[in-house]
C-alpha cells in the first residue's frame, strides 16, 4: 500500500476519532453517564486553577436542587479575569468564581455580570461586601502576609511592617514581582496602604537587600529557608503556617513559621452570574449554595482560604494554628485598578533599576 | 492544512483582529517604550545565543548517536529527550541549586538570575532537538564519500569539515530553527531563571494581557512576534533547500569515533543532562528525614489541592499525548510530503504554515481558541480534546522538521533504479521510502509525545474540566501550597513523567530500529 494511502487512512481515522469526540462531551475517563433525570439542568462554574473542593460537595447540591455543576478551570486569577472579559459575548459558563478585590473593578467596569442579592448575605459581615451593585458576591477571603521561619531568626520576629527595613533584618526578606505574581501585587498594595511613604519604604527595603522573584513558588521554595534557600522571611499567606503543619514531613505539632500580622493585605474572592446565561434561576441557586455551610465549611482545608459566612465552622487545624489580624490592610478596588499601572511602574524604577 | 487553519490560523487571526480594531496606535507606543524595545532585543539575542550554545553542546552527542544503534542508542536517545517533559519550575530549582553550589564550592560567579542561566537552561531543554535530529540524519549519510576522501589522503579533520559537515547542514538548520523558535517564545525559563528585568516578547504579552488587561498592546506584540517568526522561517527554509543533499543509500559503515572521544562526549552528556535529574530524584525519595518510596505511593491518594489523584492526572497526560502524537504525525507528514513534492509556491506555503505554531505565544493561541471556536459548528473550546489538539499544534513543526530533511535526501535515481529492477511502486515505497523516513518518524513521534506530556502554557490558557488536568499542571498545583509532603509528591510526579517519556522513546526507537533493519536485510539494493 503506497504511503499516501496509509496516511489517508490514518487521517480518516483521526478525523473519525475527532468527530466521535465532538459528539461526546465526556472526559477521557468517560465519567459522564446518562442523566437519570431528564429535567435536570447543568450549570458551568468557571474558575481559576487554585480552585479545589472535596468530592461529593456538588453532588449534595445536585440532590437538593437537581442542578449539576461542571467546573471549568483556566489559569490564574488574572487569566480568569482576562478570559471572562474576552469571552463575554458568548460566555464559557454560567457562574464565575475567583475574581478577587485586586481585579474586581476590571470586571465591574464592563456589564458582563448579572446583579443578584442572595439572602445568604445576612450571614456575611459587611466588610466583605465590596460591590454595592451586587454583581459580585463575596465567598472566601485570605490574607497575604510576610511569613518568617521562627528558628532561623537571630532575635525576636518583626512586629510592624516598618520593622522590615531595620538593619537586623538585612538580607532576610524575599518578595515577589508585582508585575508577574498576585501575592507580590498584594504585598505592594499592603505597603501602599500600610506605610506613610511607600516609595521611601521600598527604597529602604532595597537598601536592606530585599530579594525579588517572579513567582510565589520561586520565592517560597528557592529563596525562603523552607525550600533550602537562605532567607528567613517570605511574602506568603496567613494560612501558610497551617499548611506547614498539615503537610509537614516529618510530622510536627506546631508550625515552624509565623506571620507578621501588621503586613497582611486582605484578599477577598467573589462569585458572579455571567450575563447571557440560559439558566439565571439555577445560577442564583448556585450562588446561594456557595454561601451555604455545606460549601463554606469545605473552603479552608481545600483552598487554604477562610469562609466569609459566619455560619461556617473552621476546622481544628485552622483554629489551632492560624493567626488572622483584626485589622488587615486594604485599598479601594477602584483605586487599585486605576493606579495599578503607575504603581507597578514606579515600583520597577525603585526596586529593579 | 484544514487542521492548521481551523485550530491555529482562524483562532489566532480572530484574536489579533478583535484586539487591533482599536487602531494601529499600539505600534507607535511599543516602539517608543524602551521596555518593549528591550524585550524585543533580549528575545532576539538570547534565542540566537541559546541556539548557538545548544549546537555547540549537542553536536558532539549527535556524533555519538549517529554511531550508536540498538539498545544502547535507544537509552542514550531516551536520556537526551527526558528534559523536554520536566516542569520548568522543577528544573529551574535544580539549576539554581547547581549554580549556587558551583559558586560556593568552586568560587564561580553565581549565574542565577542572569541571561547566561536562561541560555544554559534553553540548551538543556533543546539538547534532544539537535542531538537526535542531526544524529539520525548523520547515520543515514552515504559514508563512502568519507572513505574515498581518506583514501585520497585527507586527514580526519579535513574529511569532517569538507565532506561531512556540508552534508549535515540541512539537519543542523532544521534543528537550529526549532531551537531558535523554542527559545524565542520561552516563558517559564525566563521567569524562573532570568533576571527580573529580563523580559521576552512572550512574557510581555502575558504581562499586558493578564496583569494589565491591555489586549491591544498584547496583540500588537503578538503580531510583531508572528512577523519575526515568519521572516526567520523563510530564511531558514531557503537555506535548508539550498543545502539539501540526496543520497544513493549505498550503505557503508560510518567511521567510528576514538573510544576516548566517545567516552568523553557520553560523560559530558550524562553530567549536563543528568545533574538536574539527579537533584529531582534525590528530592523525590527523601521522606521523613530519610529516604523511601512514600512520595511515590502518595501519588495514588487524592490530596485536596488536586481535583483527582496525581496518577489519574498522569493518565490524562498519557491519553492526551497519544492523541496529540497521532494527530501531529498525520498532519506533519502530510505537510512534509507537500513541502518536498509540491511546486515551489505550495511548498513554501506549507513550510511556513507548519512552523508558525511553535513561534506564536501560548496566550495568543489559547485566547484565540477561546473566542474563535465558540459557535456551532465549531463550538469546541471547552471540549476536553481541544487540549491534545493544542499540544499537537506545537508538535507539528517538530514532525515536519524531522521528516523533511529525510524525505529530501531520497535520490530520485534510487527509486528509478528500483523500478528498473522490477519493483512495483508500492514496493518502492515500502522498501525505500518507509525505511528511510522510519527513523525520522520515530524521532518525530517521540518528540510529539514528549511535547504533549510536558506542555504547560497553552493548556493553562484553555478552560478545562477540573478533573482533566494534566500531570505538569498537577506538579504546579502541588507546589502551590507550602509543606514538604506536597513538594515531595511534586518531585515524584516529575520523575514519573520523565520515566514515562524515556520508556516511550526507548520503545519507539527499538521498533523503528527493527523495522529499518528488517527491510534493509530484505532490500535488493541495500548492502
Amino acid at each position: 500500500m503506497p504511503i499516501r494511502s496509509v496516511l489517508l487512512v490514518s487521517l480518516c481515522i483521526a478525523v473519525g476519532a475527532l468527530a466521535a469526540c465532538a459528539s461526546d462531551t465526556s472526559a477521557p475517563d468517560g465519567a459522564n453517564e446518562e442523566l437519570e433525570n431528564v429535567q435536570s439542568v447543568a450549570l458551568t462554574l468557571v474558575t481559576h486553577d487554585s480552585f479545589a473542593i472535596s468530592e461529593g460537595v456538588f453532588e449534595a447540591f445536585f440532590e437538593q436542587t437537581g442542578i449539576r455543576v461542571e467546573v471549568l478551570t483556566s489559569g490564574d486569577v488574572g487569566s480568569l479575569v482576562a478570559q471572562t472579559i474576552l469571552s463575554s459575548d458568548n460566555p464559557v459558563g454560567d457562574v464565575v468564581f475567583g475574581v478577587d478585590n485586586t481585579f474586581m473593578q476590571r470586571v465591574l467596569d464592563r456589564s458582563i455580570l448579572e446583579p443578584y442579592k442572595t439572602t445568604e448575605l445576612v450571614n456575611v459581615p459587611e466588610r466583605f461586601q465590596l460591590d454595592s451593585t451586587n454583581r459580585l458576591t463575596p465567598i472566601d477571603y485570605g490574607d497575604v502576609c510576610v511569613n518568617y521561619w521562627i528558628d532561623a531568626l537571630n532575635g525576636p520576629p518583626p512586629v510592624a511592617l516598618m520593622d522590615l527595613v531595620l538593619p537586623e533584618f538585612s538580607g532576610s526578606l524575599v518578595v515577589q514581582n508585582p508585575e508577574t505574581s498576585s501575592p507580590g501585587m498584594a504585598f505592594l498594595l499592603a505597603t501602599i496602604a500600610g506605610t506613610p511613604d511607600w516609595e521611601q519604604f521600598w527604597t529602604q527595603l532595597k537598601a536592606n537587600s530585599v530579594a525579588v522573584t517572579n513567582s510565589w513558588e520561586s520565592a517560597y521554595y528557592s529563596e525562603f529557608i523552607a525550600g533550602g534557600g537562605s532567607r528567613p522571611m517570605v511574602v506568603s499567606y496567613a494560612s501558610s503556617p497551617v499548611a506547614e503543619v498539615i503537610y509537614a514531613d516529618p510530622p510536627v505539632d506546631v508550625p515552624p513559621t509565623g506571620v507578621l500580622l501588621d503586613s497582611c493585605f486582605r484578599q477577598i474572592e467573589f462569585a458572579g452570574i455571567l450575563s447571557g446565561t440560559d439558566h439565571p434561576k439555577e445560577a442564583r441557586s448556585l450562588i446561594d449554595f456557595l454561601l451555604s455551610p455545606t460549601f463554606q465549611n469545605e473552603i479552608p482545608m481545600n483552598m487554604f482560604m477562610y469562609p466569609v459566612s459566619q455560619k461556617a465552622e473552621l476546622p481544628e487545624e485552622f483554629v489551632k494554628h492560624s493567626q488572622l489580624t483584626e485589622n488587615p490592610l486594604s485599598l479601594d478596588p477602584a483605586e487599585i485598578e486605576d493606579k495599578r499601572k503607575a504603581w507597578t511602574e514606579r515600583w520597577v524604577e525603585i526596586v529593579l533599576d | 492544512m484544514v487542521f492548521l487553519g481551523l485550530f491555529f490560523f482562524y483562532p489566532v487571526l480572530t484574536i489579533l483582529a478583535s484586539s487591533l480594531t482599536q487602531g494601529w496606535g499600539g505600534f507607535a507606543d511599543i516602539f517608543q517604550s524602551s521596555r518593549a524595545r528591550g524585550a524585543l532585543w533580549f528575545t532576539a539575542w538570547q534565542a540566537t545565543a541559546s541556539t548557538a550554545l545548544t549546537l555547540i553542546l549537542a553536536l558532539p552527542s549527535a556524533a555519538v548517536i549517529a554511531r550508536t544503534d540498538g539498545r544502547t542508542g535507544a537509552w542514550f536517545k531516551a536520556l537526551v529527550t527526558v528534559p523536554f517533559v520536566l516542569p520548568t519550575i522543577v528544573v529551574g530549582g535544580a539549576f539554581k541549586e547547581l549554580f549556587e553550589g558551583m559558586n560556593s564550592t568552586f568560587g564561580l560567579p553565581n549565574l542565577n538570575h542572569t541571561a547566561i542561566a536562561v541560555i544554559i537552561a534553553h540548551s538543556f531543554f533543546n539538547f534532544a532537538v539537535v542531538a537526535r535530529t542531526v544524529g539520525v540524519f548523520w547515520s543515514g549519510l552515504d559514508h563512502q564519500l568519507e572513505e574515498q576522501a581518506r583514501t585520497l589522503g585527507s586527514n580526519s579533520r579535513q574529511v569532517f569539515w569538507r565532506v561531512t559537515w556540508p552534508r549535515l547542514k540541512p539537519a543542523i538548520l532544521a534543528a537550529a530553527a526549532i531551537t531558535f523558535l523554542f527559545s524565542f517564545t520561552s516563558f517559564g525559563v525566563v521567569l524562573v531563571l532570568g533576571g527580573l528585568r529580563q523580559a521576552t516578547i512572550e512574557t510581555e504579552i502575558y504581562r499586558h494581557a493578564i496583569i494589565r488587561g491591555d489586549m491591544t498592546s498584547s496583540a500588537t506584540l503578538a503580531l510583531i512576534q508572528v512577523v519575526a517568526v515568519l521572516v526567520l522561517v523563510l530564511v531558514n527554509s531557503t537555506l535548508e533547500r539550498r543545502t539539501s543533499v540526496t543520497t544513493r543509500m549505498i550503505r557503508s559503515p560510518i567511521t567510528p569515533l576514538r573510544a576516548r572521544t566517545k567516552a568523553g562526549i557520553t560523560c559530558f552528556t550524562l553530567v549536563f543532562l543528568g545533574t538536574p535529574l539527579f537533584v529531582m530524584i534525590e528530592r523525590s525519595l527523601s521522606f521523613g528525614g530519610g529516604y523511601g518510596l512514600q512520595n511515590y505511593r502518595a501519588l495514588f491518594d487524592k490530596v485536596p489541592q488536586l481535583p483527582t489523584t496525581a496518577m489519574s492526572a498522569l493518565g490524562n497526560s498519557l491519553t492526551y499525548a497519544a492523541i496529540a502524537t497521532v494527530v501531529a504525525l498525520t498532519v506533519g507528514i502530510i505537510c512534509a510530503m507537500a513541502i518536498v513534492t509540491r511546486r515551489k509556491l505550495v511548498s513554501r506555503f506549507f513550510d511556513l504554515g507548519a512552523m508558525l505554531p511553535l513561534g506564536v505565544s501560548a496566550v495568543t493561541v489559547g485566547f484565540g481558541i477561546l473566542i474563535a471556536l465558540d459557535e456551532a459548528p465549531f463550538d469546541w473550546r471547552t471540549r476536553w480534546w481541544i487540549v491534545p489538539i493544542a499540544h499537537a499544534l506545537v508538535a507539528v513543526p517538530f514532525v515536519v522538521r524531522s521528516v523533511v530533511p529525510m524525505l529530501r535526501r531520497i535520490h530520485p535515481s534510487l527509486r528509478e533504479a528500483a523500478a528498473l529492477l522490477g519493483a512495483s511502486p508500492s514496493r518502492i515505497r515500502r522498501q525505500i521510502d518507509v525505511p528511510l523516513i522510519a527513523r525520522g518518524i520515530a524521532i518525530a513521534g517521540g518528540f510529539a509525545f514528549a511535547i504533549s506530556l510536558g506542555e504547560f502554557g497553552a493548556t493553562s490558557f484553555l478552560p478545562r474540566r477540573a478533573d482533566t488536568l494534566t500531570a505538569p499542571q498537577a506538579v504546579f498545583r502541588l507546589l502551590g501550597t507550602p509543606g514538604d509532603l506536597l513538594r515531595g509528591q511534586a518531585m515524584a510526579l516529575s520523575v514519573v513523567l520523565a520515566v514515562a517519556v524515556a520508556a516511550t522513546v526507548i520503545t519507539s526507537e527499538m521498533l523503528s530500529f527493527n523495522t529499518a533493519n528488517r527491510s534493509r536485510r530484505k532490500s535488493p539494493i541495500g548492502s
